[in-house]
C-alpha cells in the first residue's frame, strides 16, 4: 500500500510486536525480574498526597525477606494467631482448588479455575478488610470467600450447579454470588465489576456510611476500557474504594507485554490518575497484607482511592480449559523468582519459632479431609455431570421482578413441550 | 476438513494472495486462538499480520477501523460473542457508517470473527447468540456458516468484501454437524460431504442462501446450528419440508426465501438468539408483507427463551427436536 513516497530515503517504520521472554522449549532465567530487597521501599503516611509517593508505583514493597524474617516500614507486625489463620486460609484454599480442579476432570462440573501461587491475593487482603466491606472480585479470588469463612459446601453446591446452588444453576461454576460476605456477583466479563465498585464505594461515601469497597481484576483485564473509565470516577470523586491489579504475567496465553508490561507498571496506571499507586511482592502475604490495610486506612479516612499491583504468577493454567504447555516454558512456575506464597508464609512462622513442619503437614491433612468431607456432603444435593438438578420452571425466574406476559407465556409453552417430550425433568410448582 | 480448519484454511488462503490481510484478536498469535482457528497463522505470516492484542474489545475494533482506513484488510477475532459488546460503539456507529458518513472517502473493510451459540455449557457469557443485534445496524453485513466448506467460501468472501461484515460462527458445530439432542455427541464433520473443503481459494457469494431440503409441505429458515437440528428434525418428521440455510442474515437472500414460500405456503423460522426482536421477528414481518397471500397458517418462530443463558438448564433453553417438532406439529395441523 505504501505510496512511491517523497520521502523515500526515510527508513521504512516497522510495527513493534511484544514477545515473551521464554517460549515452551525454552529454559528459564528471571534474573532480569528486578526484585528489591525487603524492608527497602518506603511506607508513606496515609494523609500523604498521592503524587508525593509516584516512586512507590515503579517499586516493589516486600516485606518477608530471604531468611523469612519480617523487615522494615511495611512490616504490620500480625500476632502469630493472625499469621497462623492466614496460613491456614491460604492452604484450604489450595486444598480446594486441589480437589475441585480434579472434580471437573472427573466430569463432576463443566469448568474450573484455580488460583494456585496467588493464594495471598485474595487471602491477605480479606484479613486486612473489614468483613462489612464489599468486595468486587474476578474469577481468582475464591479466597477471599474461604478466609472470610464462608462455607465450603455451599461454594461446591455452586460449582456443582446442584440443588442446594444459591444461584440456582444460572452461572458458569467459580461465579459465585454472596452478598452475606461481601462478595459481589462474578461476571465473565472482564473488568466490569471496577466501575461498580467505584459506584459502591461512591454511594457508600454519598451515604456517610463507613463502610469501603475492594475490587480485583488481572493485569490483562487492564487493557479494557472499564477499568479506566473506573479510574477516573474514583480519581474525580475521590471514591473509598482499592483497586488491585493482579499482575500473574500470563492473560490466558497473551504474556504481560500485550497489556503494556514492557513500558511500565500497573502500579504506574495509578499516576496519570492522581490516583495513590503501590506494586507489592503479591507472594508476600504480609507485604499484601500491609498494602492493602494501608490503602484501606486511605479510603476510610477520606484519602481516596489506591490502585495496587500484586506482581504474582499464575502458576498453574488459566482455567480448565486450558493448556499452558502450549505457549509457555514449562520451567516458568518454579523459576518463579518470588517463591510461593503458602511455602514463605509458612516459612516465616517457622523461622520466629511459631511454627513447624509436623503442624504444618498435619495441618494440610486436616484441610485435605476437610475438603474432601465437604465434597461429600456437597455431592449428595448432586453433580453437574448426572443432569439437571434446577427445577424447570427456575429458568425464568429472575429475569425481572415480576414475570411479563411474554415471559409467562414461554415458561408455560416450554412446560409444555416437556410433557409433551415425556421427559422426567422436575418443576417446581 | 473440521469447521475451525475450514476457517483457518480461508485466513491462510486470502492472507497468501493479499499482504493487506492481517489477523488480530486475543491470543490468536503464538498460541492460535482458544479454538484453535488461527493455529499457525503467525509462523506462516509473520508478527505484523497475525498479532495477540491487549485485552479490550472496543480497541480491537477501533484499531481494525484505523488500519481499514489506511488501506489493510483487518481480520479480528473476539474470542466469543459474549465479549462483542464493549466493541459496540466502535461496530456500530463507526465501522458500520464510515463510508457513508465520508461519501466513501473511507470505508471499513473489515472482517469480525467470533464463535457464538451454545451448547456447551459456557454459561451466560460463553453462549450467546447476538446476531440481532447488528442486524439492526444499518452498514454492518452479517454472515453465519453451517458447514466447514460454507464457512471457508464465506469467509473468504467476507475479507475480501469492502463493506464490515461480522462472521458469528457456531462454535456447537465446529467439530460436526449437530442433531439437537442434548446427550448426543456432534457427528464428525469428516463423515459429512461438507467437510470436503478444497485446500485452495474459492469463494460463495455473500446473501445468497442455500436449499439444503427441497420440499413442499412448509419453509423452514434457519442458520448455523440450527439448520442440522432441523434437519434432523424434518427427516424424523417425516414432513416434506424444505429447509432453507440463509447464510446471511444481511444481505438477505429474500428472493430465495419469498419463493420457497410462496410455494409451500407455510413457514417457520428457527434461531437460538431470544425471541423479542430476534432477527426471527425480521423474517416473519418480511414474509408476512410479501407472503401474505399465500400463507395458509401463521408463521411460527422457534427461537431462544427471553432469558439469558442459564447454565445448568442449557437444554431446556436450547432450541431442540421437541421444541421444533411441536412447532413443526402446530404449523402443519392449520
Ligand atoms: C470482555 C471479555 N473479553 C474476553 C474475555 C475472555 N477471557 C477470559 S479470561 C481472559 C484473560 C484474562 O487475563 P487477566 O486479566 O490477566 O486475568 P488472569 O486470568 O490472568 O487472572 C480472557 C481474554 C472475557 N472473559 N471478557
Amino acid at each position: 500500500m505504501a505510496s512511491d513516497s517523497p520521502r523515500a530515503n526515510l527508513k521504512p517504520l516497522s510495527l513493534y510486536v511484544p514477545e515473551p521472554k521464554f517460549r515452551p522449549g525454552d529454559t528459564v532465567d528471571f534474573t532480569e525480574v528486578t526484585i528489591p530487597a525487603a524492608g527497602s521501599v518506603r511506607r508513606p503516611d496515609i494523609a500523604d498526597p498521592a503524587d508525593s509517593f509516584i516512586d512507590l508505583a515503579y517499586e516493589l514493597v516486600r516485606v518477608l525477606d530471604h531468611e523469612s524474617q519480617a523487615v522494615g516500614p511495611w512490616n504490620p507486625r500480625l500476632s502469630p494467631d493472625t499469621l497462623r489463620a492466614m496460613l491456614r486460609s491460604m492452604a484450604l484454599v489450595r486444598a480446594f482448588d486441589e480437589r475441585m480442579f480434579r472434580a471437573q476432570r472427573q466430569g463432576k462440573t463443566s469448568f474450573y479455575m484455580k488460583c494456585t501461587g496467588e493464594e495471598a491475593v485474595a487471602v491477605s487482603a480479606a484479613f486486612a478488610l473489614d468483613y462489612e466491606d464489599m468486595c468486587f472480585p474476578s474469577y481468582r479470588q475464591q479466597g477471599l470467600l474461604i478466609a472470610r469463612g464462608w462455607s465450603l459446601v455451599d461454594m461446591m453446591n455452586q460449582i456443582y450447579s446442584n440443588r442446594g446452588d444459591r444461584l440456582q444453576g444460572k452461572q458458569l461454576p467459580i461465579m459465585y454470588s454472596v452478598k452475606e460476605a461481601g462478595f459481589f456477583s462474578i461476571s465473565g466479563n472482564l473488568a466490569t465489576q471496577y466501575p461498580q465498585a467505584v459506584g459502591w464505594a461512591m454511594a457508600s461515601a454519598a451515604k456517610g456510611d463507613t463502610r469501603i469497597a475492594a475490587t480485583w481484576c488481572g493485569e490483562g483485564s487492564t487493557a479494557e476500557g472499564d477499568f479506566h473509565s473506573a479510574c477516573t470516577f474514583a480519581s474525580v470523586y475521590r471514591a473509598p474504594v482499592i483497586f488491585n491489579v493482579v499482575n500473574n504475567q500470563w492473560a490466558i496465553s497473551s504474556f504481560s507485554g500485550f497489556a503494556g508490561a514492557e513500558s511500565t507498571t500497573f502500579a504506574a496506571r495509578a499516576v496519570g490518575y492522581g490516583i495513590a499507586g503501590l506494586r507489592v511482592d503479591g507472594n508476600d502475604a504480609l507485604a499484601v497484607y500491609a498494602a492493602t490495610a494501608w490503602a484501606a486506612e486511605r479510603a476510610r479516612t477520606n484519602q481516596g482511592p489506591t490502585l495496587i499491583e500484586h506482581f504474582t504468577y499464575r502458576a498453574e493454567g488459566h482455567s480448565t480449559s486450558d493448556d499452558p504447555g502450549q505457549y509457555r516454558s514449562e520451567g516458568e512456575p518454579t523459576a518463579w523468582p518470588l517463591g510461593d506464597p503458602v511455602k514463605r508464609l509458612k516459612d516465616h512462622l517457622i523461622a520466629i519459632g511459631e511454627w513447624d513442619e509436623e503442624r504444618h503437614a498435619a495441618q494440610d491433612k486436616e484441610l485435605a479431609e476437610q475438603v474432601k468431607a465437604s465434597q461429600k456432603e456437597a455431592e449428595q444435593n448432586g453433580i453437574l455431570g448426572h443432569g439437571l438438578h434446577q427445577p424447570l420452571d427456575t429458568l425464568f425466574d429472575g429475569v425481572f421482578e415480576e414475570m411479563p406476559w411474554h415471559l409467562r407465556e414461554q415458561q408455560a409453552q416450554m412446560l409444555a413441550e416437556e410433557t409433551a417430550s415425556g421427559r422426567p425433568w422436575a418443576r417446581k410448582k | 476438513m473440521n469447521m475451525i480448519q475450514a476457517i483457518n484454511s480461508a485466513m491462510e488462503v486470502v492472507m497468501a494472495r493479499d499482504p493487506n490481510v492481517i489477523v488480530m484478536g486475543e491470543d490468536v498469535g503464538y498460541f492460535g486462538g482458544v479454538f484453535r482457528a488461527t493455529a499457525g497463522l503467525q509462523e506462516k505470516f509473520g508478527k505484523t499480520r497475525v498479532f495477540d492484542t491487549p485485552i479490550t474489545e472496543c480497541g480491537i475494533i477501533g484499531v481494525a477501523v484505523g488500519m481499514g482506513a489506511y488501506g489493510l484488510r483487518p481480520v479480528p477475532e473476539i474470542q466469543f460473542a459474549d465479549y462483542i459488546y464493549p466493541a459496540l460503539d466502535q461496530l456500530v456507529s463507526e465501522a458500520a457508517r464510515l463510508r457513508y458518513r465520508s461519501a466513501g472517502e473511507f470505508t471499513s473493510p473489515i472482517t469480525v470473527r467470533s464463535p457464538f451459540g451454545g451448547g456447551i455449557f459456557g454459561g451466560q457469557t460463553h453462549s450467546q447468540s447476538p446476531e440481532g443485534i447488528f442486524t439492526h445496524v444499518s452498514g454492518i453485513k452479517t454472515v453465519i456458516p453451517s458447514t466447514p466448506y460454507d464457512a471457508k467460501g464465506l469467509l473468504i468472501a467476507a475479507i475480501e468484501d469492502n463493506d464490515p461484515t461480522l462472521f458469528f460462527e457456531p462454535k456447537r458445530i465446529y467439530n460436526g454437524p449437530f442433531d439437537g439432542h442434548w446427550d448426543r455427541p456432534s457427528q464428525n464433520w469428516s463423515k459429512h460431504p461438507a467437510g470436503e473443503v478444497p485446500t485452495g481459494y474459492y469463494k460463495i457469494e455473500l446473501g445468497k442462501a442455500k436449499i439444503v431440503r427441497a420440499g413442499d409441505a412448509l419453509t423452514i429458515l434457519a442458520y448455523g446450528t440450527m439448520v442440522h437440528v432441523c434437519m434432523a428434525v424434518v427427516t424424523e418428521s417425516g414432513v416434506d419440508a424444505e429447509i432453507i440455510d440463509l447464510r446471511t442474515l444481511v444481505p438477505l437472500d429474500i428472493e430465495t426465501v419469498e419463493a420457497s414460500v410462496k410455494k409451500t405456503g407455510r413457514c417457520m423460522i428457527v434461531h437460538e438468539a431470544t425471541r423479542t426482536g430476534g432477527f426471527g421477528a425480521e423474517l416473519s414481518a418480511l414474509v408476512q408483507e410479501r407472503c401474505f397471500y399465500h400463507l395458509e397458517a401463521p408463521i411460527e418462530r422457534v427461537t431462544g427463551f427471553d432469558t439469558p443463558y442459564p447454565h445448568s438448564l442449557e437444554w431446556a433453553y436450547f432450541p431442540g427436536p421437541v421444541r421444533i417438532g411441536e412447532a413443526l406439529k402446530k404449523v402443519m395441523r392449520t
